[in-house]
């Protein structure tokens, strides 16, 4: 080893020492949590090692029907989400006047507390005794019948979800997309003109490939960010998710930690290793299907 | 005008088909006819010369490129476009272009020569379609193609960065304007490629065509460029700074590639570049502008000999013309106080001297004296520093022949200067008033 390298060592130590303490500890501790029976972190005791934590966990109803909702979220927000704000962001960039305005239009709900969201989004779709709320309302206009999307039917619930979702984190992805969008060489766009290249072709086969280390982006940690979801679900539906039948992978991992059900810290520790298998598969399986599609120019 | 000439049939062809019907045996006609065009079709079923089986299995064939005139005049008439002004203080409008007026030979290379910002490249712009003059009108050979859109005018362009996909490969490059063909022009997969093949081998990268574009140098690139542009058998080539990326080795050859290919295709070429040494040694003709205005039109050495104006005169040639203060007065031209040459029928007037750098020659009584301040061996010849009181730059460069010996360490050197290369220029309007020849 070189000898000047312990300098090397040095300056990194700072934060190889806070990552260590903060990052790695943790995630070691809770993957050894997850094997042990009934641990307790005020007396630091378990009954015993084994994988009984992975299955109490996956034959609970409630686990399960967080991992089906996480799912259907993540299935539905992801897509629609990233070609929704693609959709924006090309009609952004092709928009001269008011483009600023618009621009600053569609960032602000990055800005706003989530819960608050939430709370507008519950005066929207609420149904209680006095009204029946704005949405309802407006579905009442084209001969609906009143839905109570907050305490209704599961797919009601579901739908109001997964709006808010795709609502929240639009903006992001807008504003990824139309930074993207821009740096796009217009010669190329000129080029494909002269060529008579026709509209659809040009985005097909132009500007996809182009953007699609952005798009790429976007869609990991879209994934990652949707089967981390737990506040969206919380601000809509309060803090009993299991109650509303509306509850998320990391959901339940909170309940089992600190909610009514709280105390549990195995359980808990258990159900978040089967959350970064999840993400971990989801992410390879993305990269793989990444190698054909996106071009790193 | 004959039922024949009705459809499509050139005058030509009809007539050697009239005059010697024995010797237009298959092939020929093959050869002269565009298979692009149905009318073509059923004019041979109209003449009864059956259709050649080879023509049933193939609708559409490569045309043979000397037979058809594909390539064409180019006219501008009166074009002029203005952009609006950014500056509040400013003029409202500012004419990138203004009223340009030029006819461009059919199946030349035209250079389009001037400093940045002085609208070659709008003119180009206006040129390809993919801006639209203020006024004015622009044909391809009869047809007026103003208003027509990019995609129909029938233009290959090769952009300064080349503007080559680089998620393609060289081959998905070229194929793409192909690609974009619909209707009756669409074309099969095999066609496709023999099109492209044929480009590829014209610009000699044929082994080439697998790689992305990002694996290939700056000249491959280049050509890559021209192929792609070249493809669709455009009416007319535009090629916008081609050489400025390339290096200095690399961009002699490309400028003799550039007019090999534009011999062999005969496609009206115009390309666009502000070095003058580039325009000059590849273009049949050159367009010096300035400010949107054209300056001068002519052949290279015509207006390299003969410059209209002071700017023209100062933008051809390297090392740049030598400029001084002079005057005209008792029918000889003056600079400082030395009497340079005899003039003829000009009255007495302020005026500027250009002398090319080739118009010095050493000698021992010249009229000539400057004030020597270095000399520069450079092989073939040499280059003569020297300073005038009179001279508008702060040094002068006379290139003479390096059989000459110069002493350096001699203070003043006097030269005698060669008529022809000797300009002058009305001191306000700066143009050129006079040649000096014997």
């Amino acid at each position: 080893m070189d000898k000047k390298n312990w300098k090397g060592w040095l300056y990194l130590l700072p934060a190889i020492l806070f990552l260590g303490f903060f990052l790695v500890y943790p995630l070691v501790d809770v993957f050894i949590y997850s094997f042990e029976e009934g641990y307790n972190s005020a007396s630091q005791t378990y009954f015993g090692t084994g994988l009984y934590n992975y299955s109490y966990v996956l034959h609970d109803p409630y686990f399960l029907q967080a991992v089906e909702n996480t799912f259907i979220l993540v299935l539905i927000t992801v897509p629609v989400s990233t070609g929704v704000a693609l959709l924006i962001s090309m009609g952004l960039s092709s928009i001269k006047p008011l483009r600023d305005l618009y621009q600053t239009i569609y960032f602000l709900p990055y800005v706003t507390n989530t819960l608050a969201v939430g709370l507008v989004f519950m005066i929207l779709f609420k149904k209680t005794a006095y009204t029946d709320g704005l949405i309802n309302l407006m579905l009442s206009w084209f001969g609906g019948n009143a839905i109570d999307f907050i305490d209704g039917p599961y797919p009601a619930k579901m739908f109001v979800l997964c709006f808010y979702t795709i609502w929240v984190v639009l903006p992001f992805k807008i504003l990824i997309l139309t930074s993207a969008l821009a740096s796009v060489n217009r010669d190329y766009y000129n080029a494909a003109k002269v060529d008579g290249t026709s509209g659809f072709r040009i985005f097909r086969k132009i500007t996809l490939p182009m953007i699609s280390p952005m798009i790429f982006y976007l869609v990991i940690t879209g994934f990652i960010g949707a089967f981390k979801a737990y506040s969206d679900a919380v601000a809509l539906f309060g803090t009993d998710l299991n109650a509303a039948g509306m509850n998320t992978i990391v959901g339940y991992v909170y309940d089992m930690l600190y909610g009514n059900s709280g105390g549990y810290p195995s359980y808990a520790s258990a159900a978040a290793i089967i959350l970064f298998a999840i993400v971990l598969t989801i992410t390879c399986i993305n990269l793989l299907i990444s190698r054909k599609k996106v071009h790193y120019v | 005008m004959t039922e024949l000439e009705k459809k499509g049939f050139s005058h030509n062809f009809i007539q050697s088909i009239v005059l010697y019907p024995e010797k237009m045996d298959e092939g020929r006609i093959l050869k002269q006819i565009d298979f692009r065009f149905p009318v073509y079709y059923e004019g041979m079923k109209a003449m009864k010369l059956g259709c050649p089986t080879k023509v049933k299995s193939r609708r559409y064939t490569v045309c043979d490129r000397k037979n058809k005139e594909k390539t064409m005049k180019v006219i501008l008439q009166n074009l002029t476009k203005k952009f609006p002004g950014r500056s509040k203080n400013g003029p409202k409008e500012i004419a990138a272009v203004d009223d340009f007026s030029f006819e461009i030979p059919d199946g030349k290379l035209i250079g389009l020569l001037g400093p940045s910002g002085c609208g070659k490249s709008t003119t180009l712009n206006l040129l390809c379609g993919l801006q639209k003059p203020t006024s004015g009108k622009i044909f391809f050979g009869e047809e007026d193609v103003t208003d027509l859109p990019a995609e129909k005018r029938g233009v290959g362009v090769v952009f300064q960065n080349y503007a080559l996909y680089p998620h393609l490969t060289v081959k998905q490059n070229i194929l793409f304007p192909l690609e974009n063909l619909k209707g009756a022009q669409k074309l099969s997969k095999a066609e496709m490629m023999e099109k492209a093949n044929e480009a590829a081998r014209l610009v000699q990268i044929d082994d080439l065509m697998e790689r992305k574009p990002s694996e290939l140098s700056g000249g491959q690139q280049q050509r890559v460029a021209i192929a792609r542009a070249l493809v669709k058998r455009p009416r007319v080539l535009l090629l916008d700074e081609p050489l400025s990326n390339l290096d200095a080795r690399l961009r002699l050859q490309t400028r003799e590639e550039i007019r090999r290919i534009q011999r062999e295709t005969k496609i009206t070429t115009i390309f666009v570049t502000h070095d003058q040494e580039e325009a000059m040694s590849i273009s049949d003709e050159i367009v010096v502008m300035k400010q949107g205005v054209i300056q001068q039109t002519g052949r290279p050495q015509e207006v390299y000999d003969a410059p209209v104006n002071l700017f023209v005169a100062k933008f051809l040639g390297t090392p740049p013309i030598n400029v001084f203060q002079g005057r005209i007065k008792g029918q000889k031209l003056y600079i400082g106080e030395e009497v340079i040459m005899e003039t003829k029928d000009l009255p007495d007037q302020e005026v500027f001297v250009g002398v090319r750098p080739e118009g010095f020659v050493l000698s021992k009584d010249g009229s000539f004296s400057c004030e020597l301040k270095g000399v520069e061996v450079m092989g073939r010849d040499i280059s003569v520093v020297c300073a005038n009181r009179a001279s508008v730059n702060p040094t002068i460069r006379a290139i003479i022949s390096a059989e000459n010996k110069v002493d350096a360490s001699r203070a003043l050197v006097r030269f005698t200067l060669k008529p022809g290369k000797v300009f002058v220029f009305h001191k306000e309007t700066q143009e050129r008033i006079c040649f000096l020849k014997d």
